[in-house]
């Protein structure tokens, strides 16, 4: 019995080392991803399929957008190969997670949730918020909706600060059909609702006479995203040196213009906080 | 009343986390409120409307003019046949965009409040079928009874009024407690055009605060009360006006 439990102690020890052994060599398989698009050539990134005017086909059938530049400008970076693929909402963390893209760009919001899945870059690359849609010339600012009837969605989070905080009547309907219906029949001043929605509408002939008069409310920021154990290895590095370069030298802003998307104090002011001020090589 | 009852569902949440918001924090209770208010209000003057649309309505149909029997006839079945959901909507959306409004400035003060359409909408909806409850009322009054007041020199309203209504109602306060419950309940579709009740209330309060089990119960339970206490009142309507060896 004596000799038994002592094999067993040999056996089991022998199956953690070569555990061990095994986990080991696996981890030094794995080459930093940052090497492998290298020696591949080619940069996988997944971008929307249909989310003008950040992703969206081409007449030739080519990606084009804000999201589709941004991933060419990592290509170009690197000396590889851009690929786009087109992911989902839905699918996007998992594609990721299971290495059949190297880096989302795609409308994703950063959330505290996501950052346990996947490594998001930061800075954020891009912003949205809920703001106002309204008839030309009616709301010069938030406060102008104090006491009056403004549409929204039932369930929105900002809902309740649109009500204690700017002190308006929200009239809350099921669907944003109805909400927007609501408006145009001129039941409430403004639709409260999420920047990129409204901007989508505004490009369609439907709401010509309306406009966007206010900025957000608050900034829900958009992040990049890399495979998470890579976010503190050199292609989670590079691609936050590339999110830096975005913001300081402007190529947000000129993106921005480009594509049409109205301005947004947000992209300002983050250039101007990441912009080295190299004043100190020219000293006057 | 809030101070009374705050500690409690505040340590509530705390040691078992069942967020019963409405009943510790007073914003959310004001919107609590507001709510049970409106729609104890809108049960109300939705019931009232149905009731009165339900006379009028079984008095035409035994009118002698056929177009007003023809037009009773298409009312009922216009608003029997069609679920009350729709019929808020194509009231408020439908006609609410023909019906007169203030221009504010920017947008328009509808002459006709969400809550007002809500009203005409649901008393619309329960008048048609209270329309034929009360005619099964009328018709079981017995001819006999009719011919009595004529011959005590009653005009054809009269009869109506003093004679065959007060009869017919008895016999149709089941049928009607039943329509007037079902109505009671239905008004919690006025949500869909954004009439701040209960259910519209609670849907806002468990978006902001992800307390959806938490607040359903408690809907279930505003409904449950409220019903019942309808209910227990019809019933004791039925009892007061039973007439001795009548229909008992």
């Amino acid at each position: 019995m004596a000799s038994g439990g002592a094999l067993k102690r040999i056996l089991a020890g022998g199956m953690v080392l070569i555990g061990t052994a095994v986990l080991a060599t696996a981890q030094a398989q794995a080459p930093d991803r940052l090497k492998q698009i290298l020696d591949r050539g080619v940069v996988r990134v997944g971008v929307q399929g249909a989310f003008k005017p950040w992703s969206f086909p081409a007449p030739d059938g080519s990606m084009q957008g804000i999201e589709v530049d941004l991933g060419k400008s990592v290509a170009e970076a690197l000396g590889v190969k851009f690929e786009p693929v087109i992911i989902t909402s839905a699918n996007r963390m998992q594609f990721l997670q299971q290495s059949k893209i190297d880096l989302i760009i795609g409308g994703m919001y950063d959330t505290a949730d996501r950052r346990k899945i996947v490594g998001i870059i930061e800075p954020a690359y891009w912003t949205s918020g809920p703001t106002l849609l309204a008839k030309k010339g009616v709301i010069k600012d938030w406060k102008d909706i104090a006491n009056k009837p403004v549409c929204g969605k039932q369930g929105n989070y900002y809902n309740k600060q649109v009500e204690t905080e700017l002190h308006a009547n929200l009239i809350a309907f099921a669907g944003n059909t109805e909400a927007k219906e609501a408006l145009r029949a001129g039941k409430c001043i403004a639709w409260v609702y999420d920047d990129v929605s409204i901007m989508a509408d505004l490009a369609t002939p439907d709401w010509e006479g309306y406009e966007m008069p206010v900025p957000v409310l608050y900034h829900n920021p958009w992040g990049a995203a890399v495979p998470i154990e890579e976010v503190n290895k050199g292609w989670g590095a590079f691609m936050a040196g590339m999110a830096y370069r975005w913001h300081a030298e402007g190529k947000l802003i000129e993106l921005e213009k480009k594509w049409g998307v109205q301005p947004s104090d947000w992209f300002v002011q983050h250039q101007k906080q990441m912009k080295w001020d190299t004043g100190y090589l020219n000293p006057k | 009343m809030l101070e009374l009852i705050a500690p409690f569902f505040r340590q509530l949440y705390e040691r078992t986390g069942l967020n019963f918001i409405v009943f510790y924090e007073p914003y959310e209770f004001g919107r609590f409120l507001n709510g049970a208010a409106t729609s104890v209000r809108l049960i109300f003057w939705s019931l009232l409307l149905s009731l009165g649309i339900g006379v009028l309505g079984a008095w035409t149909q035994g009118a002698r003019s056929q177009a007003l029997r023809v037009g009773v006839n298409a009312y009922i079945q216009a608003f029997r046949n069609t679920p009350p959901m729709i019929q808020l909507l194509f009231f408020y959306f439908g006609l609410g965009a023909f019906t007169p409004s203030v221009d504010m400035g920017g947008y328009s003060q509808p002459l006709i409040s969400s809550f007002t359409w809500a009203i005409i909408s649901l008393g619309i909806f329960g008048g048609a079928f209270n329309i034929e409850i009360f005619r099964a009322g009328l018709e079981a009054v017995p001819e006999a009874t009719q011919e009595a007041a004529e011959s005590l020199g009653f005009s054809r309203w009269q009869t109506f009024l003093y004679v065959t209504l007060p009869l017919a109602f008895r016999i149709s306060l089941p049928a009607l407690t039943n329509n007037l419950v079902s109505l009671a309940k239905t008004t919690s579709l006025a949500y869909v055009i954004t009439v701040p009740e209960m259910t519209y209330v609670l849907n806002q309060v468990w978006s902001d605060n992800i307390n959806v089990p938490e607040m359903m119960l408690l809907l279930f339970m505003f409904y449950v009360l409220v019903v019942t206490l309808l209910a227990a009142g019809l019933h004791a309507l039925e009892h007061r006006l039973a007439l001795p060896g009548y229909g008992q």
